[in-house]
């Protein structure tokens, strides 16, 4: 369904990411309704829709911090199944932005960095701490290596939990409303990094509400309610005529403002 | 506590200053000049008589106790007679050296292991060496030292063997514990909180003294299991339970947000809790766990109901002597100092230790 159509990084092998008729439940709320669902390699995916539609669950359900109870899960051809060794191994391949970007507050910044490449990766740590320099400078902060994250912005702490996703060298990157705990002057400095890295050709989902970050960087729209999938195309055609009342209904409301 | 400035009084001299800061701190409230007032009170009728009988009537030194029965003070005498009995007990007299070596040791490791650049591996060996070298020269039967068995093996010595190595293999299975507790397999889960419920619903008094009547009766007849041992382990059993639920109060207050980044990043479930998790879950719960500390420290004193002679109980035979009867206040002074020195330095500790964590975390 969801084919790149624009981006030149995308290729049309086989899907890095594909939902096969996943359904959730938290006990008798049916959160996830029969989504379908792919991200090619080097595709960008922007999710919205309103409060409470399940794009958080959706997207925690790709690197397993939430369990689906039905339909098949896959990332880059394998399945996601209760396994801890194949939970982990996907995991490693899964980098995630989480909105309160949750850094460790007892390591500093290079620690937070090198600490999932040395003990996962197995990455020697002076290469490790290389990398996680050259990070640092493309999210522009290298200067903050050494203080805790307390000590820094919130804009400086999600550069660096973004940074410390990039240091396990992911294929896909999943993005949790990075910006919605961001004061505004901030926003704009973690929107460029994620322009930046979408500009690179890494494939990523980003649930946000950025509608001109989606503009900039998506190769698909994928509106949710309800726990369903309701509508995905390109961002030209999805902004400027949504098939979907309720679609329109949510631009209508959050374009507005 | 807070200085508050009243505006307008600037106070000149070291006795301005005073005046200023008592009237700022002390009677700046009817209240606050109430209590200031009955302390005050307090203080001058307890104090003086305090000091009368501590140092002006007391008896320093005396060959036997007629001067002292004489005195209307303390009898320090009495502590002079007796201290070697009560830090060491019933060890061959000779020989006392090394017992007063091994509390030297156990001091040593101790302030050693409470600084943080030591805190690596080798720590672990300089404390099995150590341990080593305190059996062996609590034993001896070698290089010349004559053989003592344990139920010789009294006062300060028997205090911090049962304390250090009790509370050093109660926190790794607590932690075990608190983690079991928190785990999602429900065998694992069980196990922990029964054995945490069971231990807690019993007093340590009970754990000790079925250890010590209880389980002969099962084995066979003619093994023993050395005593000293028998209380250690049920010290163990015992603070583990406590120090566990500890423990599991500070891993609840880690955020879920620090496991799923951890989860995220595709870390182990050990390498989480060992890198993320614990350290967090460990700082948070530092006053409360000194607090446990604290508490089993002292509880070592239990151990009289199976008939070991630590500390407390060394004194007490002290005071047992027809000759000596009756000079409870002076030995339990002496005690108390004994145990405030130890409680009060894990205090403190913990304090330092709290402060050098959250250095240059916050803002
Ligand atoms: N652990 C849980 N137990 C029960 N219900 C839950 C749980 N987590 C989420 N839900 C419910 O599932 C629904 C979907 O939640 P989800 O967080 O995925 O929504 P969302 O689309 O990300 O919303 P938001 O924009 O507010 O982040 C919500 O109605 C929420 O109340
Ligand atoms: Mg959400």
């Amino acid at each position: 369904m969801a084919q790149s159509n624009a981006a030149p990084a995308a290729d049309t092998g086989a899907p890095m990411i594909e939902l096969r008729n996943v359904h959730k439940w938290y006990g008798e709320f049916h959160v996830l309704k029969d989504i379908n669902f792919q991200v090619g390699k080097g595709e960008r995916v922007v999710v919205c829709g309103p409060s409470g539609s399940g794009k958080s669950t959706m997207i925690r359900c790709i690197n397993r911090l939430e369990e689906h109870q039905k339909g098949q899960i896959l990332v880059n051809g394998t399945e996601l199944t209760a396994d801890v060794r194949n939970v982990e191994a996907i995991r490693r391949e899964v980098g995630m932005v989480f909105q309160q970007f949750n850094l460790f507050p007892h390591l500093t910044v290079l620690e937070n960095l090198t600490l999932a490449p040395i003990w996962v990766r197995k990455t020697p740590r002076k290469e490790a701490e290389e990398q996680a320099m050259e990070y640092l400078r493309r999210v522009r902060i290298p200067d903050q290596a050494l203080k805790y994250p307390g000590q820094l912005s919130g804009g400086q702490q999600q550069r660096v939990a973004i940074a410390r996703s990039l240091c396990m060298k992911p294929q896909v990157m999943l993005f949790d409303e990075p910006t919605s705990a961001l004061d505004p002057e901030m926003i704009k400095e973690v929107l460029d990094v994620m322009i930046e890295l979408a500009q690179e050709g890494m494939t990523m989902i980003c649930v946000t509400h950025e509608m001109g970050f989606a503009r900039t960087v998506a190769d698909n729209m994928v509106f949710m309610d309800r726990g369903e999938i309701v509508e995905v195309g390109p961002p030209t055609e999805f902004f400027a005529n949504p098939k979907s009342e309720r679609t329109r209904t949510f631009l209508g409301q959050i374009l507005a403002h | 506590m807070s200085e508050i400035t009243v505006p307008g009084v600037a106070p000149k001299g070291p006795i301005g200053k005073a005046v200023f800061w008592a009237r700022a701190n002390l009677f700046n409230s009817w209240l606050n000049t109430i209590i200031t007032l009955v302390i005050i009170y307090g203080v001058v009728r307890l104090v003086p008589p305090v000091i009368q009988w501590a140092f002006l009537d007391s008896v320093w030194s005396a060959p036997d106790n007629s001067v002292c029965r004489a005195a209307l003070g303390a009898c320090w005498a009495f502590i002079g007679v007796w201290y070697r009995f009560i830090l060491f007990g019933r060890f061959p007299y000779d020989e006392q050296w090394r017992p007063l070596l091994v509390c030297f040791i156990f001091i040593a490791l101790l302030l050693m292991s409470c600084d943080r650049r030591f805190w690596n591996s080798w720590l672990m060996l300089i404390w099995v060496a150590g341990t080593a070298v305190i059996a062996t020269l609590m034993w001896g039967g070698v290089l010349g030292m004559t053989f003592v068995e344990t139920d010789l093996w009294n006062g300060l010595p028997l205090t911090l063997i049962l304390a250090v190595f009790g509370l050093g293999f109660a926190f790794p299975l607590a932690i075990l514990l608190a983690l079991g507790r928190r785990s999602h397999m429900p065998a694992i889960r069980a196990l922990s909180v029964g054995y945490i419920e069971f231990i807690r619903g019993v007093p340590l008094i009970t754990v000790l003294f079925m250890a010590s009547v209880m389980l002969p009766l099962f084995l066979p007849t003619g093994t023993t299991i050395n005593k000293l041992l028998r209380a250690e382990v049920a010290f163990i059993l015992f603070s583990a339970a406590y120090l566990a639920e500890v423990v599991r109060g500070g891993l609840q207050a880690v955020p879920k947000g620090q496991f799923e980044a951890a989860d995220a990043l595709g870390l182990s479930y050990r390498q989480k809790m060992q890198k993320i998790v614990l350290p967090q879950a460990l700082t948070i719960a530092i006053p409360p766990l000194v607090n446990t500390f604290i508490g089993a420290f002292k509880d070592t004193s239990l151990v009289i109901v199976i008939g070991l002679f630590d500390l407390l109980n060394t004194a007490n035979a002290a005071l047992n002597d027809p000759a000596w009867r009756g000079y409870y206040v002076e030995a339990y002074v002496m005690i108390s100092i004994i145990y405030f020195v130890f409680c009060f330095f894990m205090s403190r500790y913990s304090q330092h230790l709290e402060m050098s964590f959250n250095k240059g975390k916050r803002r």
